[in-house]
């Protein structure tokens, strides 16, 4: 078994456009996904029975089925009702679907985790509803919910690799990509467990921080 | 030819079982391996051996850093060439997802132990009971009601998780239906199966989980 350096070297430039369209997937689909989820818990807290059905409906149905199946649905079966989208929409769709729901948990917990006293503390100085929820209710419930986003964030980024089997340049796809064009099998997955390390594993270093600061308590209650 | 799209799926409901009966089954290993390996692991992170603690912390690592679908490339494609044996398909996918899981399961049950009384373990040991036998007669039992909600929902996530297995050519439920795909073009029926065959597979244990969580958090 032969290393062969330099056709690694050879492919970084495609793996760098790689790592960029990772990111731009998932950062697309997170930032997507958190609309999704403030949308939802705004939906939420009308405290209507209907609206609290569809939201846990939409919730159930992302959170209890795989990513594939969700992203085949709208690559594979979508265009024959007549919606034509590309690997890379699909790709986006799929995520925010799936990210949506999770986010959206993750922020009504957040919510709910912020001490009923604090409301009433809001109210009694005369606070306004929407007042209440971007001084008092959403400063708490986003920092409570923090490390709970980054873990999805975290997720959705390592999830972004599914989305190979759409035919999305991503990491995963570039390496299968050359494995068939080269058959250079043992550099291109060094390549690929490499840039996975350096990518993601900072990130979950992070992450075991962030949590261990908040569980210290900074909160300041 | 079928005529709608109940009618295909009557049809061909003894293939889609055989690929259900696959899916199941990846799951179903999966799922074990997952168990014993992540009891293991959280007993081994909680026994207060430096060396061990530190190597399952990598193993952790190393198992959140890379994506499970990177995972199952690199023992399907890699392993024949680092150990000059293949792995069929389904055993690799079997040994990825219990790998896996049992970082997953293994970190709710370091954290139900963890979260024990520290006298438990000290009186479990001064009435003479060996080290492992603690483990066995006190503190998993202690442990069990805690860990019982997060380890189900790490089940669902290996269910879900286990539908990789098509990616790397396992002739799973995903790619039966695929199949009968190609001859009808009914993809929104199959896929809308396949969503359902999921839902259904997942959705009661989510459920299991979160009523075991509220009876047992009074």
């Amino acid at each position: 078994m032969t290393f062969d350096l330099a056709f690694m070297l050879s492919t970084l430039p495609a793996f760098g456009r790689a790592v960029l369209t990772t990111f731009k997937v998932g950062l697309l689909a997170i930032g997507l996904s958190l609309l999704v989820a403030l949308m939802a818990n705004v939906l939420l807290s009308f405290k209507r029975r209907a609206l609290d059905m569809l939201v846990r409906a939409y919730v159930e149905l992302a959170r209890n089925t795989p990513l594939l199946i969700q992203l085949f649905f709208i690559y594979f079966a979508l265009p024959s009702v007549g919606v034509q989208v590309s690997g890379f929409t699909s790709a986006i769709v799929a995520m925010t679907f799936l990210g949506g729901a999770y986010l959206t948990e993750v922020l009504r917990a957040g919510i709910e985790a912020v001490p009923v006293q604090q409301l009433e503390a809001g109210r009694a100085i005369g606070l306004s509803g929407g007042q209440l929820l971007r001084y008092v209710i959403l400063p708490q419930a986003g920092l409570l919910s923090l490390p709970a986003v980054f873990a999805n964030v975290i997720f959705l980024l390592k999830e972004t690799t599914v989305v190979s089997a759409v035919a999305v340049p991503e990491l995963l796809y570039t390496t299968k990509n050359y494995i068939a064009l080269y058959y250079k099998t043992y550099e291109m997955l060094a390549v690929l467990t490499g840039l996975c390390l350096v990518l993601f594993l900072p990130l979950s270093l992070v992450l075991g921080l962030l949590e261990r600061r908040l569980q210290r308590g900074h909160l300041g209650f | 030819m079928a005529t709608s799209g109940f009618e295909l799926l009557w049809q061909t409901a003894p293939q889609l079982a055989t690929g259900a009966g696959r899916t199941l089954a990846i799951s179903a290993c999966g799922i074990a391996l997952a168990t014993v390996l992540g009891l293991a692991y959280g007993i081994g992170r909680t026994l207060g051996i430096a060396w061990l603690d530190r190597s399952l912390r990598v193993y952790l690592a190393a198992w959140r850093a890379i994506p499970v679908l990177v995972w199952l490339y690199l023992f399907f494609f890699g392993l024949p060439m680092f150990l000059g044996l293949s792995v069929p398909a389904f055993a690799c996918v079997v040994c990825v997802l219990g790998l896996w899981g049992a970082s997953e399961v293994g970190e709710v049950v370091r954290g139900a132990l963890r979260s024990l009384p520290a006298g438990q373990r000290d009186a479990a040991l001064a009435i003479g009971l060996g080290r492992l036998q603690a483990y066995a007669w006190v503190l998993l039992p202690l442990a069990r009601k805690r860990m019982t909600p997060g380890v189900i929902n790490v089940y669902t996530r290996i269910i879900k998780t286990s539908s990789l297995a098509v990616l790397i050519g396992v002739v799973d439920v995903t790619k039966i239906a695929q199949q009968i795909i190609e001859r009808t073009y009914a993809s929104v029926t199959l896929y809308s199966f396949l969503f359902v065959f999921f839902f259904l597979a997942c959705y009661p244990l989510s459920v299991l989980s979160r009523r075991l969580e509220q009876r047992w958090s009074h």
